[in-house]
This record gives structure tokens, C-alpha cells and sequence, in this order.
């Protein structure tokens, strides 16, 4: 499969950006806590770079940095997405039965 | 299977991912909805991570190493993370923020050390494979990994008090500051040239760790919010480096969906206080001197319990005014049960929120929402404002500074042009506060000297227990 261009990436890049300007702006001030633990989840998508990394296991001084690296995204997506969860339960409207 | 199919299956497995982070983020803007949005992300993830096993280096290591073999340490890294990052989750509301900020550094740190494994790997192929576009890209990577790496476990320790909250400063503090991060950005810029000077490599990392910490040392408690969100801001930027540096379109835009989230957030919080980025970056908020008010003896006029509760009783619209003060007296769960005594006798009852109430954004709905106090109560400042002459009484619990009129009409105050929640101008305002003394800035709130206003000294969950117990024990008048 062809190499990217230094374009394509500032393209997608660009594009990405106001796709998430107009998403986050959509989010109501309430959830604005459980947005940035969500968004720590999500930006440990570097856990996709650090696998590629400790995957490949080209020399060992790179698998252990990428391997440290798996390790610092895994905490932050298991604990990224359980917290807001977490958090995202208790916001309720009404209280039940009263 | 040839090596073009799974290539192409990796890709589709990121283009869903893409999609389903944008649904996570949609979702997420509403209550209703927001939960689904956690499932959305979660889906996302696994499809990214599965995508990624199928990458043809990995694919490579299986085929001539074995499975077990090729995949040991990373399962070992994953399942780790794991066992760490489920305590995480598992914090006390208050300590979400350091959490927040731990996360923020794990993302840098992550960041900067596949952006060095790179440049030792495309290293040992000889120059031609650092190129000026590969090099600049892993600087920019490292230099935003390892400073938010320091940057954020310095705000982690600040909020936990590992180390002092209140601004460290020193003379010439800004420029050591700058010059230490030209400095990083010259050395960087000269290994983009040289690429194969590697020495000047882990200097360009000791300057951007150094620079981390140096950066966050002056920053006092209450700016927190603000560089939370600018943290949250680079550690996603380092993750769209990441991109670049990998050519991973997956990277980019999800590290762009958490970039541009850190810095509108970090937009917010800088509006709510009426203060610009360099501002909080370079200003020392806590070093403003206290306004000659503070000598000047002024009255105070005080009330109890009873007849905050007496107040209270008769009142068609109460509003409450929380602050970081309330979570740290652990007053919420008897807010709740004073909510619940007011909402029994037809008193309507609402919170105003500020924007940097808290010490992150949006923190202090959450504190609120797990007491169990329904969220369409919980008011935006814009929002309640506009309706404080009709409030009858308006509580204020550990809020100071979001509250002082000065901020609307004295020049000389500190905090003027920050937008305020006007609790002046309800009929009446309850303060619950320990004693006179000025709040963390060190700014008088004249609010507290207002005709309309009484004062109910003591522990905020104190006073609010008694206030809760006078309620009840006449309960049911109505």
C-alpha cells in the first residue's frame, strides 16, 4: 500500500480538528468532566503506534520503550472509559421512586 | 491470505474506529445519550487494537518467532495497564482531576517514547531514512510527549498536595522559562539538519522534561481547570504527531478529536476567568497583592442555622451557589438532604454552576450529580443570572471569588471582567463560610458586607447538617 504524503496527513488532520471543534462545542457544560476522561480514553489510540513498536521487536532497546508505551495507553483506555462511565451513571433527571 | 489483504483490513478497521470515535464524541453531548458514547469509544478502541495485530511487521514476528513469543510482552503491557488502570478509574470524585492529570502524563509519556524508538530505529537505517519531514515530526512529537509527560505529573502532584498548590516563583522566572524551550526548539531544529548528531537527542529531551516542570511550578490552585484542559490540548497534539511520525491516519484523527476538545475546554475556562493563555501560562496568579480593602473594618452581619433555615422555609426560589470549598468539606451529601427538605415544601430549588467551579471542567456537576441531585437542576451561570432578581434566597457554600461583585465594577480588583454569578442581586444571600478571612487569591468579596447579606459562620457541612435538622425537625408546617 502506498506511503502517505506530507498532504494527505495535514488534510485529514485539518479536517479531523473542526470535526471535533463542532462536536465539543455540541457537549453540554454538565459533561465536561466525563468529555476529557473520555477524551483521554480515545487519544490513547497511541497505543496503536506503541504495539507497531513493541510488535515489530526490532531491537530490544525499541520493543522495551514500546512496550512501556502499551502499557501507559492500556492504563489510561481501561481506566479512560470505566471512570466515565462511572461518572456518566450518576447524572440522573429525577430521583427514582420518591 | 496475502499480505495486501490484511493491509486493506487494517485500514477498514480504522476507518470504523474513525467513525465510531466522532459517534462516542456525538453522543456524549447529551445526558440521555452520553452513555452509548462510552460504548461507542470502547468499540472503537478494540477495533483499532485488533486492526493494529493485524499490521504486517507484527504479522512478520508472529509468522517467525511463534505467537507466544512474538506477542508476550505486549500481552504482559496490556494486562498490566490493565491492573493499574482499574484503581484509577476507582478514585473518589475530588481526586478526579489528578486522575485526569495522571492520564494526560501516561498519554505524553507514551507519545515520546514511540517517538524515540523511531528515531533510534529509522537511526540505525543511516541517514536516508531521517528525513527532514520524519525528523521534524518525531521533534515536535517528543518535545510535546515529554513535556506533558513532566507538565502533567507536576499538576498531578500539585492537586494531589504532593507539592505545594499555592505558585512557586522566582526572579526571571518567565524568561528561564522561555529560553529554556527556545533552547529545546533550537536544539531541535538543528537535529532536523543533522539528523545523524544523536547526541543531540536526549538533549532535546531534557529540556522539553525540564521544561514540563518548569512550566507548571508557578501555576496555583485555582488556574487548574485551565491547564488541565491545555495538558488534555498537548497530549492529544502529541498523539496527532504521533501520526505523522507513523503515517497512521487513525492517530491523527483521534488525537485531533482529543486536541481540539483540551483547547476549546481550555477556551472555556480561560473566559469564565477573563483571562487570556499567556496570562495563565506566564501571570503567577497568586502573586497579585491584596487590595487596601482588606484593613478597612467593615460590617458583617451574621446569622444561625435556625434562621438560615427559617429563611430558607419560606422562600419560593432558592438557588445554591457550590464551590470547590463544598467538596472539600464533603458538604454534598447534606446539600442533597437539604434539597430534598426544601423540594418536600414546595420550594424550588436550583444550583448555579460557574465554569471553573472545581478544579477541572465540569467538575463540580459531577460532585453534585453523584449526591443524587437531578441534573436538569444544575444551572449554567449565563443562564441563572438572568433570573437572580426573582431569587428569594441564594445559598453560598465554599464559593468566593465566583461570587464577588467586584469582579463587575472595581478596576483595581484582580479578578475584574471575570464573569460572576450575581448573588447580590437575589433578595437575600446566605454565606456559609469558616470566618472572615479572604479566599485563596487573597481578594475581600464585598458581597459578604452587603446590606442583603448574612453570614452563617462554621464548617460548611456543619452548617448545613443544622440547617437540614432545624428543616426536619419541624417538618410537614406545610
Amino acid at each position: 500500500m502506498q506511503q502517505l504524503d506530507l498532504w494527505s496527513m495535514l488534510f485529514v488532520f485539518m479536517l479531523a480538528t473542526f470535526i471535533g471543534f463542532e462536536l465539543i462545542r455540541n457537549v453540554s457544560r454538565l459533561l465536561h468532566t466525563p468529555l476529557m476522561s473520555l477524551t483521554n480514553a480515545i487519544s490513547a489510540i497511541a497505543v496503536v503506534g506503541s504495539i507497531i513498536i513493541a510488535g515489530e521487536q526490532k531491537t530490544t532497546a525499541t520493543t522495551v520503550l514500546g512496550t512501556i508505551a502499551v502499557f501507559a495507553s492500556m492504563t489510561n483506555i481501561i481506566s479512560g472509559f470505566l471512570l466515565t462511565d462511572r461518572m456518566l451513571k450518576m447524572f440522573k433527571k429525577r430521583e427514582p421512586g420518591k | 491470505m496475502n499480505d495486501n489483504f490484511y493491509e486493506h483490513l487494517t485500514q477498514f478497521t480504522y476507518l470504523v474506529a474513525t467513525a465510531l470515535f466522532v459517534f462516542s464524541l456525538k453522543w456524549l453531548s447529551h445526558p440521555k445519550t452520553a452513555r452509548r458514547g462510552v460504548l461507542a469509544g470502547v468499540l472503537a478502541m478494540t477495533a483499532a487494537i485488533g486492526g493494529t495485530f493485524l499490521h504486517y511487521e507484527i504479522r512478520h514476528v508472529v509468522a517467525q518467532s511463534g505467537f507466544f513469543d512474538a506477542l508476550k510482552w505486549i500481552g504482559i503491557a496490556i494486562i498490566a495497564g490493565t491492573i493499574v488502570g482499574i484503581p484509577l478509574a476507582m478514585v473518589p470524585l475530588t481526586a478526579v482531576p489528578q486522575r485526569t492529570a495522571l492520564s494526560h502524563s501516561f498519554g505524553g509519556l507514551a507519545a515520546g517514547l514511540v517517538g524515540t524508538a523511531k528515531y533510534m530505529l529509522w537511526y540505525g537505517e543511516g541517514e536516508g531514512a531521517l528525513t527532514k519531514f520524519r525528523m521534524t515530526a518525531i521533534i515536535i512529537e517528543i518535545i510535546l510527549g515529554y513535556l506533558t509527560f513532566t507538565g502533567s505529573l507536576m499538576a498531578c502532584g500539585k492537586l494531589q498536595e504532593w507539592i505545594p498548590t499555592r505558585p512557586i516563583t522566582y526572579k526571571n522566572q518567565n524568561l528561564i522559562n522561555l529560553a529554556l524551550l527556545a533552547v529545546a526548539i533550537g536544539v531541535g531544529v538543528l537535529i532536523v539538519f543533522k539528523p545523524m548528531l544523536w547526541w543531540l537527542f536526549p538533549m532535546v529531551i531534557l529540556f522539553s522534561l525540564a521544561f514540563g516542570v518548569l512550566l507548571i511550578i508557578p501555576i496555583g490552585g485555582a488556574d487548574m481547570p485551565t491547564v488541565i484542559s491545555l495538558l488534555n490540548a498537548y497530549a492529544g497534539l502529541s498523539a496527532v504527531a504521533m501520526g505523522f511520525v507513523l503515517e497512521n491516519k487513525l492517530l491523527i484523527t483521534a488525537g485531533a478529536l482529543d486536541g481540539s476538545s483540551g483547547f476549546i475546554l481550555s477556551v472555556i475556562m480561560c473566559r469564565a476567568m477573563n483571562r487570556s493563555f499567556t496570562n495563565v501560562l506566564f501571570g503567577a496568579f497568586g502573586q497579585v497583592k491584596t487590595s487596601a480593602a482588606v484593613t478597612e473594618q467593615r460590617n458583617v452581619k451574621s446569622a444561625t442555622a435556625q434562621d438560615a433555615a427559617q429563611l430558607l422555609e419560606t422562600a419560593n426560589l432558592v438557588v445554591v451557589v457550590p464551590g470547590y470549598g463544598m467538596a472539600v468539606a464533603q458538604a454534598q451529601h447534606r446539600v442533597r438532604e437539604l434539597y430534598d427538605q426544601l423540594t418536600k415544601r414546595g420550594v424550588d430549588v436550583k444550583f448555579a454552576i460557574h465554569p471553573v467551579a472545581g478544579r477541572m471542567p465540569g467538575h463540580m456537576n459531577v460532585l453534585l450529580a453523584e449526591a443524587e441531585i437531578p441534573y436538569d437542576k444544575l444551572i449554567e451561570m449565563d443562564e441563572i443570572n438572568s433570573e437572580m432578581p426573582r431569587v428569594d434566597v441564594v445559598l453560598v457554600i465554599g464559593a468566593n471569588d465566583v461570587v464577588n461583585p467586584a469582579a463587575r465594577h472595581d478596576k483595581g480588583s484582580p479578578i475584574f471582567g471575570m464573569p460572576i454569578i450575581d448573588a447580590d442581586k437575589a433578595k437575600t444571600c446566605l454565606a456559609i463560610k469558616r470566618t472572615m478571612n479572604p479566599g485563596f487569591a487573597g481578594i475581600e468579596n464585598e458581597l459578604y458586607y452587603a446590606d442583603n447579606t448574612l453570614m452563617v459562620f462554621g464548617d460548611a457541612k456543619a452548617v448545613v447538617g443544622n440547617i437540614v435538622k432545624e428543616l426536619s425537625d419541624h417538618g410537614g408546617m406545610h
